[in-house]
This record gives structure tokens, sequence and C-alpha cells, in this order.
């Protein structure tokens, strides 16, 4: 019957309303916490920025000071990912864009016959990785939407000592960088050991390039102690502010991405709020004008019923349609 | 008036000081306490938990406590690399005096070197606060 379906449609227009209330919601909280970790991303920048400065002097004055850190192992038989997603779902396609990357660089590995080890920033990447079966060397969780100092000093200094032990040959970080509120970009940059390029052009995370005008001056600078304790000191600082540059990173584009997701869900919401209240007037508008036909039809059968012949009308049937 | 410097203490988080300055004094691993003025040859240090003064060009002393970091001077710029460094001004004293005796507590029941790092922590605090008898700390007029 009209009215039933009508009914029907009157529940589902509510309970897309107040999921989209719930989606409106998400989406301010995201929007007002991008601002704030795009000022985090903006704050760690210079100290990033410094201590490459000082990585890069020390590489350049101290020859005789060498760590694997610096200079990498020759045989690269172990790779470790770091990778950074986020605790929960419901942001688009975050979680998913660094986990495909992930898991393409795995399946090429050990296509090339190396072994991997994965370091889990984040539930989503522990439960990706478990649910595929595939060996996860560490996870880190609960900290991904607003990450401090402490959370990337722990991973560093996991990561640094598993280097150190041989126990990886070199380590990738895979995130999320934040460009910009509107754009961001899956990105796959080593860690450990460091970057060449990196160390010598530009600053950490790539966020801005560490400006040339020291270039010259390296030549000449007092160590106390000697290059090689101070990089033996130095070299883990590095690899915690380049883990927390990322994990910032990370953070302020789930927020973004949270933002966007649960921005076209509303909008989504709305949309089919609006289809299904269309469809639920026409079929109200269809049960009256059935109704209407009922009582005309009725009232015409009622009237044309001066056959003499006929002994008597069933009152009932005739009586039913025209009373409500 | 002496020459002045460009002095810079930064934080992974955030940048705690910047400003010019005539002097600053610090403490690197190793050979001890070290003061840098205006037109220092390059330098670069790991500093340990101390009290970094910083005499700032308006006469003003400021007192931070840095917990262990680094040191570079280049191009008459002093930048302070730590993870952890505090103004006078942020400091708690009270729980700063509260942690050293927890700590100092955990020491004599045996060696810690978990509790000796918090002992140091504390006593730099302490120091760059002003001391356990509760001068003010902070920026304070010059030597």
């Amino acid at each position: 019957m009209a009215g039933g379906q009508e009914r029907i449609l009157r529940g589902r227009i509510r309970s897309i309303q107040a999921t989209k209330k719930i989606t409106r919601a998400m989406e301010l909280i995201a929007a007002s916490r991008i601002v704030k970790a795009q000022q985090r991303v903006h704050a760690a920048v210079p100290y990033s920025d410094q201590i490459t400065e000082v990585v890069k002097h020390l590489a350049a004055a101290g020859g005789e000071a060498r760590t694997p850190i610096l200079e990498g192992r020759a045989e690269v038989r172990t790779k470790c990912y770091v990778v950074m997603t986020a605790d929960r779902g419901l942001c688009g396609g975050y979680n998913t864009g660094v986990l495909r990357a992930t898991e393409g660089e795995i399946k090429a590995d050990v296509l090339a016959g190396l072994d991997y080890s994965i370091i889990a920033i984040g539930r989503k990447a522990e439960m990706y990785f478990r649910f595929r079966g595939y060996k996860i060397t560490t996870i880190y969780n609960g900290f991904t939407d607003n990450p401090s100092y402490l959370n990337a000093k722990v991973i560093g200094q996991d990561v640094v000592r598993r280097f150190l032990d041989g126990e990886v040959d070199s380590v990738e970080l895979v995130y999320t960088r934040f460009i910009s509120a509107g754009s961001q970009e899956v990105v796959r940059r080593p860690l450990v050991p460091l970057d060449r390029e990196l160390v010598s052009t530009h600053g950490a995370d790539g966020t801005h390039g560490a400006d040339g005008d020291h270039a010259g001056s390296a030549a000449s600078y007092e160590f106390e102690p000697d290059p090689s304790a101070i990089l033996e000191t130095l070299m883990p600082r590095y690899v915690e502010a380049r883990v927390y540059a990322a994990l910032l990173n990370a953070a302020a584009s789930e927020h973004a991405f949270r933002q966007r997701a649960m921005k076209s869900a509303t909008d989504n919401a709305e949309e089919l709020i609006k289809n299904l209240s269309r469809v639920m007037n026409r079929a109200r508008q269809d049960s009256i004008t059935t109704e209407i036909m009922e009582i005309v039809s009725g009232a015409e059968a009622l009237s044309g019923d001066k056959n003499p012949h006929v002994p008597y009308v069933d009152l009932d049937a005739v009586a039913q349609p025209a009373s409500r | 008036m002496s020459e002045s410097m460009h002095v810079e203490v930064v934080s992974p988080e955030k940048v705690i000081f910047s400003g010019e300055a005539t002097m600053v004094l610090t403490r690197t691993l190793g050979v001890g306490d070290i003061a840098f003025q205006a037109n220092h040859a390059p330098f670069l240090g790991a500093i340990v938990e101390c009290v970094t003064k910083i005499y700032t060009t308006d006469g003003g002393v400021q007192d931070l406590a840095v917990h262990g970091g680094f040191v570079e001077v280049s191009n008459n710029r002093v930048s302070i690399l730590s993870d952890l460094a505090e103004l006078a001004s942020e400091i708690d004293r009270d729980r700063a005096r509260r942690a050293m005796e927890r700590a100092e507590e955990t020491m004599r029941q045996g060696h810690d070197a978990e509790a000796e790092a918090a002992l140091r922590r504390a006593h730099a605090r302490i120091n760059a606060a002003g001391g356990v008898d509760g001068q003010s700390g902070g920026v304070r007029p010059g030597h």
C-alpha cells in the first residue's frame, strides 16, 4: 500500500539526516585540527633545518667521522619500512594510499630476493598487514592524530638500534606529505642511511631547502668533543627529527583527508535527502490521488445506481472508501 | 656597546628563544663550560644537561635549562638544538624540587641510570630557575 512506502521513506530520510549530522561534525572537527597540525608542521621546520645543517657541516668537515648511518652498507639484504597510517578510518583514501605504496615496494623486494621488515604506525597499518599475513616487526599506535616528539624519539631509537644491530640494512619512511590543505601526496623517503642528496641540498623532509649561505664556512670548524663522538650522538637525534617531521606531516594529512571525506559524505547525504524527499512526496501525492479516485468512483457508482432492476445496494462496499 | 650575535634555541616542537646577545654560556660534553661571544670561530659541539645563560644585548640574562643537545656557531650565529629546553620563567620550581627528591630517594636505594638522569634534569631546572632558595628566575639585571 502507498502509505506504507511513505513511512519507510520517512524513516530512511531521518536516518540519513542523523548520519549527516555526524559527518558534518567530523568535518568541522577535522577542519579545526588541520590548522593546529599545520602550525606544528611549521614549528618543527627550524629544528629540522638546523639539525640538517649541522649534519651537513659535520659530514663535510669530519672526514674521519664515519658511521654506517651516514655511509650505508655495501650490501642491502633487509629493507625496513616505517609505515605511517591513521588509527581510525573514515578518512577517504588516506590509509589505502600509503598501504598500497608500501605493499607494492615489499612485493618488489620479495621478488628481488630481499627480506623486509615492517614498522607499523597506526592501527590501520597493523590491521592491513596482519590480515594479509605479512610479518610486522613493531607496532606503534594511539598517537597518529596528534604525535609528540617523544613518540618520534621512541620510533627513532628503535630504527637506529635495529640498523646498528645489523637487523636491517636500510630504512625507508612511507607517509603522506602535507603540501597544503588541498593537496597531499604519498611519499617514500630514505631514513637510514641518510639520503646523500637530502643532506647536501635540502632540509629534512623537503619542506624548505636549507639555504646555501653557509656554504664554504664548513671548512674550519672546531669540534668539541671530536667529530666522531658528536656524530654518534647527533645521528640518532637527526633520525628522530626526521621521524617527527614525517609524523607531523602524516597527522596534518590525515586531518585534511578526513575533512575532505566527511565533506563529501555530508554533501552526499544532502543529495540523498533531497532525492528521497522527492520520492516520498510523490508517493504521498499518489496515495492522495488514489483515494480521491476511489471516492469519486464510489460516488459515481452511487449516483448512477438508478437501475430499478437491482434489488439492493451493498452499502458496506460503497461506504468504505467514502468514509476515509 | 660590544658587538652582538644572533642566538637561537630550538627544540623540535618550537623555537624557544631567538634574539640578539653578547654572550652565551653553556657546557659541552667532555670539556666543560664554554662561552661564545660575537664573531666566534665556527664551532660544533654536543652539550650536556646544564644551565645555559644568554646575555642579551639589552643587558639582561636569560637562563635556560637545556637537557642535552648541540650547539653550532657559524657566521656570528649561535644555534642551540635541544630535544628539551626550558626558559627559566617556564619552569615549575616546586615540581622540579619534588622530582629531585624523588630521584634522590631512588638513588639511595640503588644506582639507577634513569634516576640519575632525572636528578640531573631536576638540578638543571632548579639552577636555571634561580636556585633552591627561591630567588626570582628568568631575565634579571645583568652581572
